[in-house]
């Protein structure tokens, strides 16, 4: 059985005074299978969240069917919050006169932990991302680091199925995002887990994810690993090259397999190869030109490949109306 | 997932304990609520005191005045910390994790209603104490054993009406908050917070009796002050009535919660928070 399954899912929020009707999502056929961490990788107001809160039942969809580990999220909805949970980037849920501790055991005993089995988890929990020396601290006494892994905390306590994390990451400095991420990947091999992951950080998404939906405008533009993405976009192999005179690019641009040279300081160029064609022409042909230093091969990044699918990079996209 | 899932009661019961936590504990951690819900109220009870000592009424009127403010601390709570409570749990996003939580909503207003009755009872006996000893109200001490009871069913019936205007929150959102504090005034007038309800009229006093309070405070009148020829049904019809009304107004406040959090998952009002 699917994780998730949904069946051309609509949102659409009709419009309120002083606001305009707005389609969220269209038609989004999604099958997430068990034990992935799928990641859905779109511009602000793609619709990714929204997406999430239909799969977390606070939000029904207008058209279509979205089911969660085979429970339909409109009718089966408590049953289904039995196994999921939730965390979204910069959450200030809670209270922020409880300590890290209580405020734990207070979302623990709504999901049916009993007390003891609760501060138990809540103990190796902390340890884990290293808040145990936190754990006595008030809520608003933490910083936003502190805070966003105690919602990690928070939402891993129930040991969830499936855990749902809207932009888990975000205003995280590059360390405690980096801890995050690095837990996430153990809690994943700690059972048969399944993390559906909204980010709109490329690099996030390709360390992470097994599988990846790029979504824009409501729509669910493609779906792969990415390896699967960078194909599908035609990605072409890039190299960067040292040379110790300067080269003329005309003459490279001449070159039958070589499609784009640029040159940077008259020293190094930037050449980008279709993945079928050889290298190693191209090394011989460049150190005919100019001895060459360096030769480097770049890897694609899944960022390449939403250009090349979208058209515009991700930060350029214009989020929808 | 956990392996051993509870029964619904104890889920409930570990649901009210868990929500009533934040609020007994935050009293405790920040003292300053002494004064803003306790002292500070105290004045307009005073001032009402003497509003009839300086007409020289019968003391029973002093004690009119003091049950009232007891109780009016009740309905503020039921307003402020219970029907507009969701609105601040929906900007912190509280409500999203509740509502995604396998608790169910009754429970966790049972645990708001709980955790807040704490210190309302702290401020309730704050002023039955000023009035007995301060203003030496002729309270019936004999009368003790009924008035807790009738405090009890009153305060069912008064956070039941809180449960069911947290639904109208869930539907209406902002505009449920100034509807529902729109509230406050005309209660205070029709449940005779501050004098005998029947000095409204018959008809107005029937009519005050769709507020519990009403009901409740010319109950625990009967029983604590001496010499009242006010009351309007006799004090057991009117716990009776209680009864009713505190069943009556779960079972509305069950039903509208489901409504309207169908209602906002359709309209999307649970998750746009900042619309």
């Amino acid at each position: 059985m699917e994780a998730i399954r949904t069946e051309k899912v609509g949102r659409l929020f009709k419009a309120r005074r002083g606001t305009k009707e707005v389609r969220a999502l269209a038609e989004i056929d999604l099958i997430v299978p068990p034990g992935e961490i799928f990641g859905l990788l779109g511009p602000n107001g793609a619709g990714k969240t929204t997406l999430i809160k239909i799969f977390s039942t606070l939000l029904l969809p207008t058209e279509g069917k979205a089911y969660v580990l085979g429970y339909d999220v409109e009718t089966q909805f408590r049953e289904l919050r039995w196994h999921i949970s939730m965390v979204s980037g910069g959450e200030t849920s809670g209270y922020g006169l409880l300590t890290v501790r209580e405020q734990l055991w207070m979302f623990s005993q709504f999901h049916g932990i009993p007390t003891k089995t609760a501060r138990r988890r809540i103990d190796e929990l902390l340890e884990v991302v290293g808040l145990t020396e936190w754990a006595d601290t008030r809520i608003y006494n933490l910083s936003t680091g502190m805070r966003q892994k105690m919602n990690l905390v928070r939402s891993l306590l129930s040991d969830p199925e499936v855990l749902f994390l809207d932009e888990p990451t975000l205003g995280l400095d590059v360390e405690v995002a980096r801890d995050v991420r690095g837990y996430l990947v153990e809690w994943m091999k700690e059972g048969e887990r399944t993390i559906l992951l909204t980010t709109h950080y490329m690099a996030e998404a390709d360390q992470l994810c097994d599988q990846i939906a790029i979504i824009h405008l409501g729509r669910v533009l493609t779906v792969g690993t990415p390896e699967e993405l960078k194909r599908q976009a035609g990605f072409r192999e890039r190299y960067r090259i040292e040379v110790d005179g300067v080269a003329d690019p005309a003459l490279l641009r001449s070159f039958g397999p070589v499609d784009t040279v640029s040159m940077d300081g008259g020293a190094r160029l930037t050449v980008t190869l279709d993945r079928e064609r050889g290298s190693g022409e191209l090394i011989r042909v460049v150190g005919d030109l100019a001895g060459v230093r360096s030769f480097t091969r770049e890897e694609p990044s899944l960022e390449d490949a939403f250009i090349a699918l979208t058209g515009r990079g991700l930060e350029d996209l214009p989020p929808q109306e | 997932m956990i392996d051993n899932r509870p029964g619904p009661l104890r889920h409930g019961l570990q649901t009210v304990l868990a929500r009533a936590y934040p609020r007994v504990v935050g009293a405790n951690r920040e003292p300053s609520w002494v004064f803003f819900e306790v002292t500070l109220p105290l004045l307009a009870t005073v001032a009402l005191v003497m509003v009839y000592r300086a007409l020289e009424a019968p003391a029973r009127f002093e004690g009119y005045v003091i049950l009232g403010g007891a109780m009016t601390a009740f309905w503020l709570n039921t307003i402020w910390n219970m029907a507009a409570q969701f609105r601040w749990e929906k900007e912190n996003g509280n409500l999203e994790l509740y509502l995604a939580s396998p608790a169910g909503l009754m429970w966790i207003l049972t645990g708001m209603a709980l955790g807040g009755s704490f210190s309302t009872s702290l401020r309730a006996a704050a002023v039955i104490t000023l009035g007995a000893v301060v203003f030496d109200v002729p309270f019936v001490w004999s009368g003790w054993p009924q008035a807790l009871l009738i405090l009890l069913i009153t305060l069912s019936a008064l956070y039941g009406v809180g449960m069911a205007l947290s639904s109208l929150f869930l539907k209406f959102g902002r505009n449920a908050e100034q509807g529902i504090s729109s509230l406050m005034e005309p209660v205070f007038l029709l449940s005779g917070a501050y004098f005998p309800v029947r000095a409204l009229g018959l008809g107005a006093a029937v009519a005050g009796t769709l507020i519990p309070m009403t009901l409740g405070m010319d109950a625990l009148r009967q029983v604590l002050l001496s010499g009242d020829a006010f009351e309007l049904l006799a004090w057991p019809i009117e716990v009776l009535l209680l009864i009713v009304y505190a069943v009556v107004v779960m079972l509305i406040a069950r039903w509208a919660l489901k409504r309207m959090e169908h209602a906002a998952k359709v309209e999307g009002r649970l998750t746009l928070r900042w619309q």
